[in-house]
């Protein structure tokens, strides 16, 4: 059940063509599996020389740097990717004009991670060093018509795979109001603080516990920061400064297909900022919450599940609120979150539960220049089965780094992006590095997982 | 472009780090919009970030974006400025290149600014000046006086049509208001680059606003820089909201106006004459 369930939640071609080291494993490997391939293939998309290139802005328009937007961007995302000047419809552009950007990052880097289990030792450090790749991400995304937008992310992973990471349809500014919009399809979820646009690359860096943690012996698939499919209703004022979103997503993980149940999840996000102080932009402040569910009985054929035909779902809860604070050119981000998810989701008979918060802190220099920080914790209030250990699970993530963009304007970008991140969980291998690892021998010790990251991220 | 990064930015940055950041200040022209003052050396920076692309480092509409741009960016070397509540040849106020940026221009590639918080506009509006020594040698004008709006009233329509008629407007924004008036190809700016005159069936917004009151601050106060000119010389109060009521009808908007006008033409229709060369006073 666990491998059908893990076959489902990556995809069948996934399953076949990337390294898939826990198909074969117990649930509890597996739970750790599905979130450290989740995080090792999450791909950094969403920074868009197209628009620049549309509307002729420099990436510091939208971006404090880029791919994190500014709040000038979160409008112009917000509106459908329409600046609102009557010139938004692909007519008004030349026929040369195609909208599409790709982005890539060769790199340099070193991952290490502690007391490892291998044939020879059962506390060994295991690294690997070198220059390898990320994935390309293939951004199309802009109008049909006015008021009509599209987003389309294949993706092609470094070994070679492809993937679809975003495809939707959007109907902005209904009955000429910024308040009703609609969006069907596979989509970031409206995160306040994104993973897709976020200035993190490394194995150890690149990713939140707060989005992607799962506790110790869970069945469950879900990630915040994985893109997910359905409809999402959103609206905000003129100047973005009140934002709401409401999602009805498919129970699959951002799994095509439809192989889990038919009941939807839910999300809601709100958030409202103020025009305080003098900083480069607005205080946001923001909360959020998902009810999601899964399936925990299917029926069978010959012994195999059927997709589609999950039932006795249970259900799993994500809370958290958020913040974007300005002082100056320094921008603050701290965010907490509590998940709880249902006992028959775990392994045991309760219902484990866990807390996690961060502090991100950017100095923007210039817009060419940033030097950022994030420290995150992630405690376990609850676990699933009484037997296992309190602490079994707890993380503590820094990371530390700076992205310099050589030069900046509206046709394509380039960071020279150093980071070096580390991580420590308990008697856990961390959601990191490349993906692969094992537990440690005793659910009490300790793992680090280190990651060096030297990297030319570039998007055309 | 100028480079940003190097060792000593990058030292700077660290500093400024363990300063918590924070904008910086320095003597500025007086700027003032509302409460807010603004600095221009804060402006800088926001300049570099949000406008240099097209308006150019040093303001003179040179930025790596503008020969891509249709209109022209505007140049701020130059001081002359479309969108104004004062005189035809005057400065505008501060609060006139506030409303400016965040507004944005319809139909150009200047966005509206209004994601960015209030006193990131009015140093940007403190830089802006910067660029021009008239800023140093005049003040801005006195905004023109706006009379209360009249009702309007058929009769204030089919004026407007009139002066729309015998003032030539016509001859630019076209008999139907399309912005193909038989002059509309010949148009120049001040830097003799190609122009389009105002289109009012495809534009939900103005040039320098959305309200009637805007358009009367238009065609009062002219566009200068452009062949808009100021008719106050021309026309008296009364007259230029007769104009306003009629240029109304020619959008494709829901408005008071709009419907006064649909309502007369359904039985009314054959009695108009054209508009153009060939048309006459009602």
């Amino acid at each position: 059940m666990v491998k059908w369930l893990l076959t489902m939640a990556l995809g069948t071609a996934a399953v076949a063509s990337r390294p898939t080291p826990a198909l074969a494993l117990d649930g509890r490997e597996a739970r750790l599996a599905v979130a450290a391939y989740e995080v090792a293939y999450a791909t950094h998309s969403a920074a868009i020389p197209a628009f620049a290139r549309k509307y002729g802005l420099r990436c510091s328009a939208c971006h404090t740097v880029w791919p994190e937007l500014n709040a000038f961007g979160q409008t112009f995302k917000d509106n459908g990717y329409q600046l609102g000047n009557d010139r938004d419809s692909p007519i008004f552009q030349n026929n040369a004009y195609w909208p599409i950007a790709m982005r890539t990052t060769p790199q340099l880097h070193l991952e290490s991670t502690t007391n490892q289990v291998t044939d020879a030792s059962t506390g060994k450090t295991v690294s690997q060093a070198g220059f390898d790749l990320s994935g390309v991400d293939f951004l199309l995304l802009g109008t049909l018509y006015k008021n009509i937008t599209f987003g389309l992310v294949p993706t092609l992973d470094a070994d070679g795979t492809t993937g679809l990471e975003a495809a939707f349809v959007r109907f902005d500014n209904l009955g000429n109001s910024p308040w009703a919009n609609v969006k069907v399809g596979k989509f970031e979820l409206d995160n306040l603080l994104s993973e897709k646009r976020f200035t993190w690359l490394s194995g150890n860096g690149g990713f939140l516990y707060a989005y992607h943690y799962l506790p110790i012996g869970s069945t469950n698939t879900f990630g915040f920061g994985d893109n997910q499919i359905g409809a999402e209703f959103s609206g905000h004022s003129i100047d973005s400064y009140t934002r709401y979103s409401v999602a009805f997503l498919t129970t699959d993980d951002g799994t095509p297909g439809l192989p889990g149940g038919k009941s939807l999840d839910a999300m809601f996000t709100l958030s409202r900022a103020f025009a305080m102080g003098g900083g480069l932009g607005p205080q946001r402040f923001g909360v959020f919450g998902y009810l999601g569910h899964r399936p925990t009985a299917f029926e069978l054929s010959g012994g195999t599940p059927i997709p589609g035909t999950g039932t006795a779902n249970k259900s799993f809860l994500r809370l958290g609120a958020t913040a974007q604070l300005w002082v100056g050119n320094l921008e603050l981000i701290p965010l907490f979150s509590h998940a709880s998810d249902d006992a028959a989701l775990g392994p045991g008979p309760d219902k484990p539960a866990w807390n996690s918060g961060l502090l991100e802190a950017h100095y923007v220099a210039t817009p060419q220049l940033l030097l950022q920080g994030r420290y995150e914790v992630l405690r376990m209030s609850k676990q699933g089965d009484p037997a296992i250990p309190k602490t079994q699970g707890n993380a503590d993530a820094i990371a530390l780094g700076v992205r310099a963009y050589p030069f900046m304007f509206s046709r394509d970008g380039m960071a020279l992006h150093f980071e070096i991140a580390m991580t420590k969980t308990i008697g856990t291998v961390p959601l990191s590095g490349d993906g692969s690892g094992v537990d440690p021998l005793t659910p009490t010790t300790a793992v680090w997982s280190r990651s060096f990251l030297l990297a030319f991220d570039f998007a055309f | 472009m100028r480079p940003q990064t190097g060792w000593l930015s990058l030292l700077s940055a660290c500093g400024a780090v363990l300063l918590l950041g924070g904008a910086t200040s320095a003597p500025a022209q007086d700027t003032r919009v509302g409460n807010l003052t603004g600095h221009a050396a804060a402006g800088k920076p926001l300049y570099v970030r949000y406008c240099a692309g097209c308006h150019g480092d040093d303001g003179d509409a040179q930025g790596e974006n503008a020969q891509w741009i249709d209109p022209k960016p505007r140049d701020f070397t130059l001081a002359v400025f479309k969108c104004r509540s004062t005189p035809t040849g005057t400065l505008p106020t501060d609060q006139d290149l506030f409303d400016a940026m965040t507004r944005g221009f319809v139909t150009t590639n200047m966005p509206q600014w209004r994601p960015l918080i209030p006193q990131n506009r009015v140093d940007l509006v403190a830089y802006i000046k910067t660029f021009s020594p008239r800023w140093k040698r005049a003040r801005a004008g006195t905004p023109i006086a706006i009379p209360p709006e009249p009702a309007a009233t058929i009769q204030s329509i089919l004026h407007g049509r009139e002066l729309f008629q015998k003032m030539e407007c016509w001859k630019c924004h076209g008999p139907a208001g399309h912005g193909d008036g038989p002059s509309a190809n010949t148009l120049t700016d001040n830097k003799d680059n190609p122009l389009r005159p105002y289109n009012f069936e495809t534009g939900s917004r103005f040039m320098c606003g959305v309200t009637n009151q805007d358009l009367y601050r238009i065609f009062m106060t002219g566009l200068d820089g452009s062949p808009m000119p100021s008719f106050s010389d021309q026309i008296q109060p009364a007259q230029a909201w007769d104009l306003v009521h009629f240029l109304r009808t020619l959008q494709p908007l829901n408005t008071p106006e709009a419907a006064i006008w649909r309502a007369w033409l359904a039985t009314h229709a054959a009695e108009l004459k054209p508009i153009g060369p060939e048309g006459g006073t009602q």
